[in-house]
């Protein structure tokens, strides 16, 4: 870690912010990803059109970005069978705890809701535990 | 302006909020670095060669984003109308929670991505990340719906909105 990369990093978050305060302020929604993607998967009435264009404004922000850096998006690692294992993992433990990294992590915890630092608190943990095994563990 | 649909109707103008809102989010994950999955399990990394940097994305978010929380409470209704989504706040520590949340950190330990960078990740055309993020709807369909008593997993939880997915 570098001055640099903090910077990035800060920098980066606080765009992140403005992305949350500007669906909360003029939408009235919450931006956590989860929820949205799960939103189009279980299409509530009235509720898909701004949820697809959130998705749209994602996938598009990524080709703006890779235009300014080509490297903006890092190489996907690990094997096909494990990416679609991680993938179902995530879907499926999101939806159970109701949010993840954004909904939970930013949105949540920026409320002060206990529910989403107990969230936040167990999937670091867990994440950081699975990297642990895989990296450091006997198997290795 | 026209009361329904049409150019300058509040349906389109939240789209469009919608479409900037996103387009910023991926811009800012692409800045912190979250969009590079070695980065990530980097960060995970606690007790190998830790980089510790992505914790202040974390705290540049919040601390974006709670100014916009007070602001919302002290709201009657958004700017474009309507309700807010999050109208209290549970404190109800369940199963449900504590489990998903450690099903999704699994996930995330394993792959180093999340919901926002995996769709992200689409501009990049890897098939990898086309595999993660179609998994990753899959695993959201088979999903069951929260129980009646659970705290909602979208109004609530900061997710979603009022009416949730039930």
């Amino acid at each position: 870690m570098n001055l640099g990369s903090l910077a990035e990093a800060l920098g980066g978050g606080a765009l992140i912010g403005l992305a949350v305060a500007l669906l909360l302020l003029i939408n009235g929604r919450v931006a956590g990803i989860s929820g949205i993607l799960d939103g189009l998967v279980h299409a509530a009435e009235g509720e898909w059109g701004w949820r697809a264009m959130f998705v749209v404004g994602l996938v598009g922000g990524g080709f703006v970005a890779r235009a300014v850096a080509p490297n903006a998006i890092g190489v996907i690692g690990g094997s096909l069978p494990t990416l679609a294992v991680a993938g179902v993992l995530v879907g499926l433990g999101t939806r159970l705890a109701g949010g993840c990294t954004s909904g939970h992590g930013v949105c949540g915890i920026s409320r002060g809701s206990l529910r989403s630092i107990v969230a936040t608190g167990t999937f670091m943990a867990v994440a950081a535990g699975v990297v642990f095994l895989v990296r450091h563990g006997a198997a290795q | 302006m026209s009361p329904q649909g049409g150019i300058g109707s509040p349906e389109t103008r939240r789209n469009v909020v919608a479409l900037l809102a996103g387009a910023l989010f991926s811009l800012g994950l692409s800045l912190a670095g979250m969009t590079h999955p070695a980065k990530v399990l980097a960060f995970l990394d606690v007790f190998g060669a830790w980089d510790p940097s992505l914790a202040f994305v974390m705290v540049g978010a919040i601390g974006v984003s709670a100014v916009a929380f007070r602001w919302a409470g002290r709201l009657q209704s958004p700017a474009l109308g309507g309700r807010f989504s999050v109208l209290r706040a549970s404190t109800a520590i369940t199963p449900r929670l504590v489990v998903g949340a450690a099903i999704f950190g699994a996930g995330w330990g394993l792959s180093g991505l999340c919901p926002g960078p995996a769709v992200t990740s689409l501009a990049s055309g890897q098939v990898a990340g086309l595999v993660f993020v179609v998994s990753m709807l899959g695993g959201m369909a088979m999903a069951p719906a929260p129980a009646a008593h659970e705290p909602s997993a979208g109004a609530v939880e900061g997710e979603g909105q009022a009416h949730a997915r039930g």
